[in-house]
């Protein structure tokens, strides 16, 4: 399916999709991005999956992003009988506390990645079954990949 | 093909082999300097590859560079076989308490060589990196720096041949321990 499909069909299945904040682009991507707000991202996710004309049973990447203002996380779905790809991204500007539901109850092999996430952007993962520190030590202070992470013993700012 | 059964004399052997005839012949030298000779001809290097100067740290190994040439004969996947540990790699701070328990388990004496701007300074992660150690000789006593991202095969080389005219001047009677004193920053 082309990228214009997919946008129309997503949008049909959506009543107002301005109104919730579903937003397409494919500027600088090879991919058609949809940014969609973290309430409907599991619902959306779980049609995207299951819905027979787009069938994206594959979850390839998972990556989570500081935008300096907005904590976020980005996801790229393949399907691999109809072989087109869409991206989903999902932002918050909450940096106390950012939550997301978690997509591995859609595809599993979203709880490691989600663990990387949680590990180096302190992003919760609602119903994850095991969100702890996945490369850092458990006593690990703050989160490295944040673009306000300070470290004044390891890092040297140039 | 065929066996060479004239003998013939090493033209780096430290010291003088006169004919004693009857088959028997006399060699004339120091200690230190055919131990150092053995030594440094025979520099077992540990398996230790942590990034992408790993791929050219096995280049140098292989047939082309083949660094057996200069008595490199082997590497060794044990610290207990190992004489030599080239660090071809970035050090992170996990890593560095597993390099310093290898470099402590290798048997004395032992030599360590820095090959790549990480394991010389932490290369490209000096700045803004939460993880990398700035330097491998934070962790243990380096002998010998090979610059480069990743040095080419004839760096490395390079650096091997000046570990062995390291060696080569070592004596018994004063011996240096690296280590010694490392911790203390002395």
């Amino acid at each position: 399916m082309t990228n214009e499909a997919l946008q129309n069909l997503i949008s049909s299945w959506i009543p107002d999709p301005i109104a919730i904040g579903l937003e397409f682009t494919e500027e600088k991507s090879q991919f058609l991005n949809i940014t969609v707000q973290p309430e409907q991202l599991h619902q959306l996710m779980t049609q995207l999956k299951n819905n027979p004309d787009t069938k994206f049973d594959y979850l390839f990447c998972l990556s989570g992003v500081d935008w300096g203002k907005e904590l976020g996380v980005v996801y790229h779905l393949e399907s691999t009988t109809h072989r087109h790809q869409l991206v989903v991204k999902v932002k918050t500007e909450d940096r106390e506390n950012p939550t997301f539901d978690t997509v591995c109850t859609i595809w599993r092999t979203a709880e490691f990645h989600e663990r990387e996430v949680f590990d180096f952007f302190g992003i919760q993962f609602t119903n994850h079954p095991n969100l702890k520190r996945l490369f850092l030590t458990e006593e690990w202070d703050g989160f490295p990949l944040r673009k306000d992470y300070v470290d004044e013993i390891n890092m040297i700012i140039k | 093909m065929g066996v060479n059964n004239t003998s013939e004399i090493p033209a780096d052997f430290p010291g003088k082999v006169i004919p004693g005839g009857n088959g028997a012949n006399i060699l004339v030298t120091s200690l230190d300097d055919i131990i150092n000779w053995g030594r440094a001809n025979s520099l077992w290097s540990l398996y230790f590859g942590t990034s992408c100067c790993a791929i050219e740290m096995m280049q140098t190994g292989a047939a082309r560079h083949d660094y057996s040439r200069f008595g490199f004969e082997v590497a060794r996947p044990s610290p207990r076989q190992a004489d030599l540990i080239i660090i071809a790699g970035t050090i992170v701070n996990k890593m560095a308490p597993v390099l310093r328990r290898l470099y402590d388990q290798m048997a004395e004496p032992k030599y360590v060589i820095a090959m790549g701007a990480c394991a010389i300074s932490g290369g490209p992660f000096y700045y803004n990196s939460y993880s990398v150690v700035k330097g491998a000789d934070h962790v243990i006593p380096v002998d010998v720096y090979v610059p480069g991202c990743p040095p080419r095969p004839e760096a490395l080389l390079e650096g091997m041949l000046m570990l062995q005219a390291k060696i080569k001047t070592e004596s018994m009677n004063n011996k240096v321990f690296p280590i010694d004193g490392f911790d203390e920053g002395l």
